[in-house]
């Protein structure tokens, strides 16, 4: 399967719907995933779960990258342990 | 304990790490919440609570079979009201407390997941306090109530995690372990992602929290003795005291356990006890309870009467009572396990002890606290201030109430302006990490932001300065009854005496103080004490050099203040505002002190030091404070005319060093810097002239200024290495001071121009500045170049020029002292160097290594500059600390 590169940027609360259509677009190929968390001020739980089950599907298939993650969402993929799945972009 | 965790089913370890992840997803979520967000889920949380309290309190009954619905309801509802009303003003999120004049501030850090463990005898009222402190601090709870009161706080956890949510609050805050046990407490309690643990209950729970290894608040049991003194107004004392203890049937661990009262009023007591409703049990009721209610093998209260009625108990026990006793009272006769009431009683049954004085009392009440209550709660009756002080001396209690109930005193905004509080902390006494009612703090991080400070300077100088030729004259109008002047028998023979003598008014009776020349020593400063003394004198002139003046500023210390211990003035410090020492302010005696100096060096005449010789003792006691500084200094150059030439130039090399020390010194000013810069380019100019021209009048004039205005520089910004060097090389190899800091100082240029080692920590210092302040002094001297290394190589190399023109020798070796002996010195040199004072406002900190390389550097005698372009090195030096990091070429 050939390659893949997806962009997607989330727009507020809709994390979940996004990482759905970013699955997707990947449809298991290998890649790079780039998320634009700009419009992202806060997460929540529903949001993490859907971060982590995306994460696990992924399982290292592909890069992801988030991008524009403001300092306050940043703290929480820490604590959760996710910042390490992603690579961040300015 | 890890053998019962390794022993749990896959299915219980996935459902309590179902817990955890929900909680730890919570409390991520929730450090995204502003204070704003958080109250707003608070005060419906509350209103809530106030709303269910009396259901609550019914289901809590129903199923632990313990305590009072009224007083649980009431309970409830201090826990939610008197908690909100304490917390609902103080900021928990972000920045919590500013202190602007300090530059801190204390920012809150939420903990993340608390486990916590609530008990049988306070459960809803626990989990409610928990509750509303969680939300407040933006923490997950994951409970573990008692197994016999899991139903109720699994209503209330609900109850208020239905509200919190509904309000904005995450999924998963809260959560209650099901079925927990032991094994599943021991589980979470060593679970990574659990940050806190809050263990309210028994010694079990408490104690396993804090053999988790977890961060653990855990607080437990009491025994509140209560000592009714004879003096306290005793209606209001029984009335509290039976409040308090049958509230709730006394499962309040705050509440009165053993009642110690005087003699003159027990009888009494006891009569207004059984007035209102309780029976005072005889010796053998008493040893009846004691036999049944107290298990004798572990010595503590059987639980089957926790938290049940006064006639519940009596009647289990077979003891008679009236059918509306509400409280058993027994005497006891001491304290401890042959008598096992004294122990905590979670039920109403109050013990009393009869003591036959107020220290009697006191110790029957600290055995009590020592007998399992040590740290938690103590009450005294008593209207005697002394008495109430003493009994908060001797027992060790986090609250100690007075005058009030213990139980509803402990909890805190009741009875008094204590923290309300669920949970009280009992100290190390009780094996607690904290004593405090605990409160949302203790839910927090609290992490300090601390801005740099700088501590405001000082220029500190005497008042009032004469000088020029003929300054003397000014001695006229100073007002004295009995002056002493403190001079050398050589001044003396040169008619200086004379001069100083024929400007005083002619009232003034005068007597002359003759000290032998050299350092100056205590007993000499005895001497002149007792002159001051004999004579009454409200006037010193101390005509001198450095060690003259020193002497009589000593001298006037111990005539003002006769207790002050030189010993202990002369302490060493770091830091002259946070020093041990306390300089005396109050005086027996006043004495003015006028310093004239007759040598151009030292500055004593205006400086806060003076140091003498313990000779006895073989010490050095150096004096530093502002107190010691003259009162007048007159600094004519008369008395500096005939000074022999070797003289001058120590001395005026010695001005030099201040100068040039205090101009790169970490605590230097622009009002030190004017001082130094001036006193330097004053040396630089009128030094040599004075050397070859002694009886030059400008020349003496200013190099006598110059002495001064670099003392008032380094009396505020102090000097540096080369003085520390000085010390110890002068003391070692009798070399006169100004000749020791000769040898040092072109080295130390050098070594302070280039990058430190180690910089010398210091608020004050921006920057590291010195090779640029040394450059800038080349500027002033105009002795040219265009960067600033080849300014500063320019100013080693004019001192060095202006050290030969003086004809001070240039090299210790050159002073006689052999390569072997100065290599055994050496070593010892350096360790005594690094010891003294002088050096700790250097701006380059030392290394004892650097420093003895100094040292050989002085033995070398040359310069680092020629050093640079020299290949021969001195063999101690090889691979030296500052070796190649010179900025100079």
């Amino acid at each position: 399967m050939p390659a893949k590169a997806v962009w997607l940027k989330i727009e507020g609360q809709l994390v979940a719907p996004t990482l759905q259509e970013a699955l997707e677009k990947l449809d298991g190929a290998a890649g790079e995933v780039v998320l634009d968390f700009s419009s992202v001020h806060r997460l929540d739980a529903s949001a993490l779960r859907a971060m982590e089950n995306f994460v696990s599907t992924v399982n290292g298939t592909a890069k992801l990258a988030l991008q524009g993650v403001n300092i306050d969402v940043y703290k929480v993929l820490k604590l959760m342990k996710l910042s390490q799945r992603f690579s961040f972009l300015s | 304990m890890t053998e019962s965790v390794s022993s749990l089913g896959e299915d219980r370890i996935a459902y309590l790490e179902g817990l955890v992840s929900r909680a730890r997803t919570a409390a991520a979520v929730f450090t995204q919440y502003t204070q704003e967000d958080v109250d707003r889920i608070v005060k419906p949380m509350v209103s809530e609570a106030m709303e269910k309290a009396q259901h609550l309190a019914r289901l809590a009954i129903e199923e632990t079979k313990l305590g009072v619905l009224e007083d649980k309801a009431l309970k409830n509802m201090v826990a939610a009201e008197f908690v909100y009303n304490y917390v609902k003003d103080k900021r928990t999120v972000g920045p919590i407390h500013e202190f602007p004049e300090r530059g801190l501030v204390e920012v809150a850090e939420p903990i993340g997941v608390i486990f916590s463990l609530t008990p049988i005898t306070n459960p809803v009222a626990t989990v409610i306090f928990k509750c509303i402190m969680a939300i407040k601090t933006r923490n997950a709870v994951i409970f573990s109530p008692h197994p016999r009161a899991w139903r109720c706080c699994y209503e209330a956890m609900k109850t208020l995690y239905e509200t919190a949510v509904k309000h904005g609050a995450p999924e998963g805050v809260f959560s209650c372990v099901e079925s927990c046990t032991l094994k599943d407490n021991a589980y979470l309690m060593h679970h990574k992602a659990i940050g806190l643990i809050d263990a309210t209950g028994g010694q079990g729970v408490v104690k396993a929290a804090y053999s988790s290894g977890k961060p653990a608040l855990g607080v437990g049991p009491g025994n509140t003795p209560v000592y009714l003194e004879k003096t306290a107004e005793l209606d209001m004392a029984v009335v509290d005291i039976i409040t308090s203890k049958t509230f709730d049937n006394g499962t309040i661990c705050a509440s009165e356990q053993t009642v110690v009262i005087d003699d003159e009023i027990y009888d009494k007591v006891l009569q207004k006890f059984a007035d209102l409703g309780s029976h005072v049990c005889n010796e053998e009721e008493a040893a009846l309870l004691g036999r049944t209610l107290i298990d004798h093998e572990t010595g503590f209260a059987r639980p089957m009467a926790v938290g049940q009625k006064a006639t519940d108990i009596a009647r289990a026990v077979g003891l008679s009572v009236k059918p509306n006793t509400k409280l058993l009272v027994a005497p006891i006769q001491g304290v401890g396990r042959e008598h096992p009431l004294s122990v905590e009683k979670l039920f109403p049954l109050l013990t009393v002890y009869r003591a036959k004085s107020v220290d009697e009392a006191l110790k029957v009440c600290v055995d009590v606290n020592h007998a399992g209550g040590l740290g938690h709660t103590a009450v005294v009756f008593s209207r005697n201030d002394e008495v109430i002080r003493k009994f908060g001396d001797v027992i060790n209690a986090g609250r100690i109430i007075v005058n009030s109930p213990g139980s509803i005193g402990a909890l805190g905004g009741v009875y008094n302006d204590m923290v309300p509080t669920l949970s009280f902390g009992c100290g190390t006494g009780g094996g607690n990490s904290t004593m405090d009612n605990v409160n949302v703090y203790h839910y927090l991080n609290i992490k300090r932001v601390a801005r740099r400070t700088q501590a405001p300077m000082w220029f500190r100088i005497p008042n009032q300065i004469y000088f020029n030729m003929n300054a003397v004259e000014s001695l006229s109008q100073f007002r004295s009854r009995s002056t002493i002047i403190v001079t050398n028998p050589a001044l003396e023979q040169m008619g200086h005496v004379d001069v100083v003598r024929r400007y005083l008014p002619p009232q003034t009776s005068v007597h002359v103080a003759a000290i032998p020349d050299g350092e100056p020593e205590v007993k000499v400063v005895m001497q002149g004490l007792e002159a001051l003394n004999l004579y009454r004198a409200d006037q010193i002139i101390a005509l001198g050099g450095g060690s003259v003046i020193d002497v009589a500023k000593i001298m006037k210390l111990k005539y003002e203040s006769p207790q002050a211990d030189l010993d202990e003035l002369g302490a060493a410090f770091l830091d002259i505002r946070k020093r041990v020492a306390e300089y005396p302010t109050e005086k027996t005696n006043r004495v003015r002190l006028i310093a004239i100096p007759t040598t151009s060096g030292t500055g004593s005449e205006v400086t806060p030091f003076a140091v003498l010789i313990d000779k006895e003792r073989g010490r050095k006691v150096t004096l530093t404070d502002y107190s010691l500084s003259p009162d007048v200094a007159i600094v004519d150059p008369q008395f500096v005319m005939s000074m022999p030439k070797g003289l001058t130039a120590d001395t005026g090399i010695d001005c030099l060093t201040h100068g040039l020390e205090a101009g790169v010194s970490v605590y230097a000013s622009p009002y030190t810097d004017s001082n130094a810069m001036q006193a330097i380019r004053l040396v630089f100019k009128y030094l040599p002239i004075a050397y070859e021209h002694p009886r030059d009048e400008e020349a003496r004039t200013m190099m006598h200024n110059a002495a001064c205005i670099a003392a008032l520089a380094f009396s505020n910004a102090s000097v540096g290495v080369s003085h520390a060097l000085a010390h110890a090389f002068g003391a070692r190899f009798g070399v006169a001071h100004g000749r020791a800091n000769a040898l040092m100082l072109p080295h130390v240029i050098a070594f302070n121009a280039a990058v430190p080692t180690k910089f010398m920590p210091s608020p004050h210092q921006r920057a590291y500045t010195a090779h640029k302040k040394y450059a800038m002094i080349a500027d002033l001297l105009g002795l040219g170049g265009d960067t600033i290394e080849e300014k500063v190589a320019n100013l080693v190399t004019a001192t060095e020029e202006l050290l030969d023109r003086l004809a001070i020798p240039r090299s210790i070796a050159d002073m006689g002292i052999s390569q072997e002996e100065f290599e055994r010195a050496v070593p010892d040199l350096a360790k005594i160097a690094f010891d003294d004072p002088s050096w700790r406002t250097n701006p380059r900190m030392p290394l004892i290594s650097e420093l003895a390389d100094l040292y050989w550097r002085a033995y070398q005698g040359r310069s680092l500059a020629k050093l640079a372009s020299a290949s021969e090195k001195p063999t101690a030096m090889k691979g030296g600390a500052y070796a190649g990091k010179s900025r100079v070429a």
